[in-house]
């Protein structure tokens, strides 16, 4: 009896991860694909509240609000993807490096991942999209370029753990190579830890884009970008136009949630803990 | 063969005190040695530098005449952990951990009395108990030549530690293992050892360095 009940719990994290992998697929492509109906302006349609034909309503210009959403959600999570991988491949190479290659190259980095710390994010985040230009490689250039510090003293304080632990030792006077004793114990360790880590970036770069789009600093006003979107929505919500802030908010919040979920479930498939569940 | 620690000096760091000082020690193989001390007084950090995991501030490890630390690959002194669960990678399931050993014969798997169905399992899923057969097995590799067993039998029960050593006891004379047993149990020792050492009077040496 108690067999099947943990054996359930895996499938239903097995499916979770199902669905989220699913919808942000999903939405990505559609996004991608419907690209053009959201920039369509039509002004016999404009300012219609949701309805069965228009779901999300219209806006000042005609435009179909589910349509804008959705392109805008699938270029955010394209722009998290990117930055996120970027971001945790610097985190996992730091931080490797950080542990192997002696004490200076430690200070060097402990103080780099201190010093990007240090600095609101935020701010950093404008300074380095508007030094290179806003836009799309702006965004991903500010994102990957600051998230990357907590993951990789995540790395860094695990291979140091596992540098010392009495398994690794034993496995050194075992005969073992370097190399083999990296791929066969601790890469087991380091994955788990590094994957989850990935997946939980996305979330942050996804909002940091959205904020600094709607604070002008990100992508450009003409595309369907979520932050856009939002800082356009704020001209027209004191007139009752509340359809237009609402449901981009909504979607984004799910978007990111479901990657926070799908970060979880990694987290719990990956744990031996519950292997057999 | 012959595994000698020559006028050894050890200490975990400058500012503490010495725990090992000008110790000789001797061990043949074929031969297997009981040593027993009071708590604290670095019978695992004895194993610890006998087996090359520390390095002593002074003096020398020496197997056959040469140093130990000149030995390349596997090292032929291998250290049994008093704890097992650290000793194993957790994210490992045990048929990786006998893999790690140096071609570990069935006959020792069988002799220790390691079942089938727990080469599947992870190391959370054992015993204490039986974890410690899984890493007394991988140290128990072909080319082992002495084999350093700090305390491993303290968590088993009467009856598991003696099938246990008996088995012990009769693999180490069959390949002419030296063996060091570090214990607290006056009749184990009795029982396994062909020599003594009790380290009861280290302790005038011990102290004046701490002071």
């Amino acid at each position: 009896m108690k067999k099947r009940l943990c054996w359930n719990q895996r499938t239903k994290t097995l499916i979770l991860l199902a669905v989220a992998v699913f919808y942000l697929a999903g939405v990505a492509v559609w996004g991608l694909v419907g690209r053009e109906s959201a920039l369509v302006t039509d002004f016999s349609r404009k300012n219609l509240t949701p309805s069965l034909s228009y779901l999300f309503g219209t806006d000042w210009l005609g435009r179909d609000m589910l349509a804008r959403t959705v392109t805008g959600l699938s270029i955010s999570i394209i722009i998290g993807v990117c930055a996120a991988a970027v971001s945790a491949v610097i985190a996992g190479l730091l931080g490797v490096a950080a542990a192997t290659l002696g004490k200076k190259v430690d200070a060097v980095i402990t103080w780099l991942i201190d010093l990007i710390m240090g600095i609101p994010h935020i701010l950093l985040l404008i300074l380095i999209s508007f030094a290179a230009g806003k836009g799309l490689t702006g965004v991903i250039l500010g994102v990957s370029l600051t998230h990357w510090t907590s993951l990789a003293r995540v790395i860094r304080a695990e291979v140091l753990q596992l540098k010392e632990s009495t398994y690794i030792r034993t496995a050194e006077k075992l005969g073992h190579s370097k190399w083999r004793i990296a791929k066969k114990h601790m890469l087991p360790h380091l994955i788990p830890q590094f994957l989850v880590g990935l997946v939980l970036l996305f979330p942050h770069a996804i909002l940091h884009e959205a904020s600094i789009t709607f604070l002008g600093f990100g992508l450009s006003t003409e595309q369907p970008a979520i932050g856009v979107i939002l800082s356009e929505s704020m001209k027209y919500l004191v007139t009752g136009k509340w359809w237009l802030a609402l449901f981009p908010g909504l979607m984004l919040v799910l978007t990111v949630m479901l990657f926070d979920l799908l970060g979880e479930c990694l987290r719990k498939l990956t744990d031996p803990g519950s292997v057999h569940r | 063969m012959k595994l000698e620690a020559r006028k050894i000096s050890f200490r975990y760091s400058e500012k503490e005190r010495e725990i090992w000082k000008d110790f000789s020690l001797e061990i043949d193989s074929g031969e297997r040695v009981g040593l027993s001390a009071p708590s604290g007084f670095g019978k695992t950090t004895l194993c610890k530098i006998l087996a090359g995991y520390e390095k002593p501030e002074s003096g020398v490890i020496l197997l056959d005449g040469k140093p130990l630390s000149e030995y390349r690959g596997y090292c032929p002194v291998q250290m049994i952990w008093q704890h097992p669960e650290y000793a194993v990678n957790p994210r490992l399931r045990m048929e990786e951990v006998l893999r790690d050993g140096d071609q570990v014969e069935e006959r020792v798997i069988r002799g220790l009395g390691i079942e089938d169905g727990w080469r599947k399992r992870f190391p959370a899923e054992l015993s204490g108990g039986e974890l410690q057969r899984f890493c007394i097995a991988r140290a128990l590799g072909r080319r082992t030549k002495f084999l350093l067993a700090d305390e491993i039998s303290t968590m088993l029960d009467l009856i598991t530690q003696s099938q246990i050593w008996e088995f012990l006891i009769h693999e180490t004379k069959e390949r002419g293992i030296g063996l060091l047993c570090v214990s607290h149990s006056e009749g184990l020792l009795e029982r396994v050892s062909t020599r003594r050492i009790s380290l009861e009077n280290k302790e005038q040496e011990a102290i004046p360095a701490d002071m």
